[in-house]
């Protein structure tokens, strides 16, 4: 009885979560579109979309200039977003959000400013075995540059970082670690406060890649002492192309601007241009302002659900997806960190993994395949890539019903 | 068989499915039918990428015609490689680089060529054409 009316809630409370989703009442190949791509890019609720159409129709404007009626309410529009992001994240001042396009350049503002002013020859920066290519490259182009070492974070074969080995690593000459939260990959969620804390003995400063982990995780910057942390909207039922860094304003005021242009600046003259102050500094040129806008809308749409509730419901998926997916023979699941966000990535036996995309794409399925951006995490693994399939808040257990029996279809056809 | 004469008898084939899965069922059979490409020419050089599988093709040109055989890590792609070789293997430089391969659209496969990163089956069809063109220049030159 009591298990009919968890089970009556849990529909219920996905069934009117679903409707604010417009996209997954299509067909794909004449079947329902099963999403489950949703570590690559979320869906958006109506919500989002409305507040880029109400932008574009009603208050369109150049910000921060402008003096008129329409620029004064796009300004005001686009920095409740930069509150409301510092609220989210329980940063000190929304001074300390910059906007950004994404976590990759978040990342690459940091690697090119802080990098840039603050490390020199010797100097070394550790990331981990399990990084995103974002996290990886603008890390590689700073050593090359200056001649840093960058060292890497082992893990073991679950896809746990070794801590131990962590500590091997650290030393007077560490200045950047640079770890992801929760590995897109994988869904390995890292030990980040222990990461920092023992990055900060050293007088390391930290970067936290918080793509993935936004959407299911309680980020707190202070509490976690992070000193800077990127973010996506479109991961977080946000739009594409714009994100957000936090950086410490400590850290921020005594890093040099990165792009030049409009907005970064205090005065121009022929002889010397002066900066402008946070965060207006990294903010060169006009921003996606309709974008940020509607960013503010799809915290609001999680706020209001309540992230601990969509963590809640993507755990259950994950452990029903976990446990149907060991059903299927010859399935392995690639990642079994102890503490993982809803991502289940896996290898079938005989089976290259683009075919099993290919023939669940005809069946409805979206997941992803390949090496999801992360060859050395798959030369590790010693694999060409996996199977993916990743959970948001509007999943059911009837599509993991779905997915598996898309599986067995697909081992039927390509064994 | 002319590359058009080639590539109707393959639509004809295809109109005997009336579903998704007998058309797969059909390009997956391709695939394992194909033979896999001598390990010799599985070579860097005649390496593809795409983000997802490895094509390899090899080229060669014999009695005025160019030859073209193929290999792929993954089984739908290499299903798509025995069909674009059969297609524009033993076939003139000429005809290779004028080639409109329509049936790719008819047999409703179009979306296997659009993405490009992903299976490298688009860069293999613009490689074809490459080799076609170094062969018509070196005909050229002589």
């Amino acid at each position: 009885m009591e298990r009919t009316k968890a089970i009556i809630m849990h529909q219920d409370f996905v069934e009117q979560i679903r409707k604010d989703f417009p996209i997954l009442e299509q067909k794909i190949n004449g079947k329902p579109l099963i999403y489950f791509d949703n570590a690559a890019t979320t869906q958006k609720p109506k919500q989002v979309i409305d507040a880029l159409t109400d932008y574009y129709s009603g208050y369109n404007a150049n910000i921060h200039r402008g003096i008129h009626h329409l620029a004064e309410k796009a300004t005001s529009a686009f920095e409740e977003t930069r509150k409301a992001i510092a609220r989210f994240l329980n940063a000190e001042s929304s001074d300390e959000i910059v906007f950004t396009y994404g976590t990759t350049d978040g990342i690459n503002l940091v690697a090119n400013t802080y990098g840039e002013a603050f490390l020199s020859e010797g100097d070394e920066i550790i990331i981990s075995t399990m990084e995103h290519h974002s996290n990886i490259v603008p890390w590689q182009m700073l050593c090359e540059k200056k001649g840093c070492v960058l060292k890497v974070i082992p893990m073991s074969d679950a896809g746990e970082l070794l801590m131990d080995e962590y500590d091997k690593l650290l030393s007077e000459r560490t200045k950047i670690v640079s770890v992801v939260y929760a590995s897109n990959a994988l869904g390995t969620v890292n030990p980040i406060r222990e990461i920092i804390e023992k990055a900060h003995a050293y007088g390391a400063v930290t970067l936290v890649d918080a793509a993935q982990a936004t959407s299911h995780i309680r980020i707190d910057v202070q509490d976690l002492d992070v000193d800077f942390l990127c973010m996506s909207a479109h991961k977080l039922y946000g739009p594409t192309g714009m994100g957000a860094l936090y950086g410490k304003r400590a850290l921020l005021d005594k890093m040099p601007p990165w792009r030049g242009g409009g907005e970064m600046i205090k005065e121009v003259t022929f002889a010397k241009t002066t900066y402008n102050e946070l965060p207006y500094k990294f903010e060169a040129g006009t921003p996606n302002i309709a974008d940020v806008i509607a960013l503010k809308t799809a915290l609001d749409y999680v706020e209001n659900i309540g992230l601990e509730k969509i963590a809640a419901h993507e755990q259950e998926l994950l452990d029903y997806a976990t446990e149907s997916l060991k059903g299927i023979s010859g399935l392995k699941i690639v990642g079994e960190a102890a503490d993982k966000v809803s991502v289940i990535s896996f290898v079938m036996d005989g089976i290259h993994p683009q075919d099993i995309g290919v023939i669940l794409d005809q069946q409805g399925i979206a997941i992803r395949t390949g090496h999801h951006c992360t060859q050395p995490l798959m030369q590790r693994l010693g694999i060409v890539g996996t199977s993916r399939a990743s959970f948001a808040v509007y999943n059911t257990k009837a599509e993991i019903d779905g997915l598996v029996a898309g599986l067995h279809k697909a081992k039927k056809f390509l064994l | 068989m002319t590359i058009n004469e080639i590539q109707d008898e393959i639509i004809e084939d295809f109109e005997l499915f009336d579903d998704w899965e007998g058309k797969y069922e059909y390009i997956i059979d391709l695939g394992k039918k194909l033979p896999p490409l001598d390990e010799q020419f599985k070579t860097e050089e005649n390496i593809i990428k795409g983000c997802q599988s490895v094509v390899w093709l090899h080229a060669f040109e014999k009695d005025g015609v160019i030859h073209f055989v193929a290999d792929s890590e993954a089984i739908i792609v290499k299903g798509l490689v025995s069909l674009l070789t059969k297609v524009l293997s033993e076939q003139k430089a000429e005809d290779i680089l004028n080639a409109d391969l329509y049936f790719i659209e008819k047999v409703g496969l179009a979306g296997h060529l659009a993405q490009t990163r992903s299976n490298g089956l688009a860069a293999m069809l613009k490689q074809m054409k490459t080799y076609a063109l170094a062969y018509t220049s070196k005909e050229l030159k002589v």
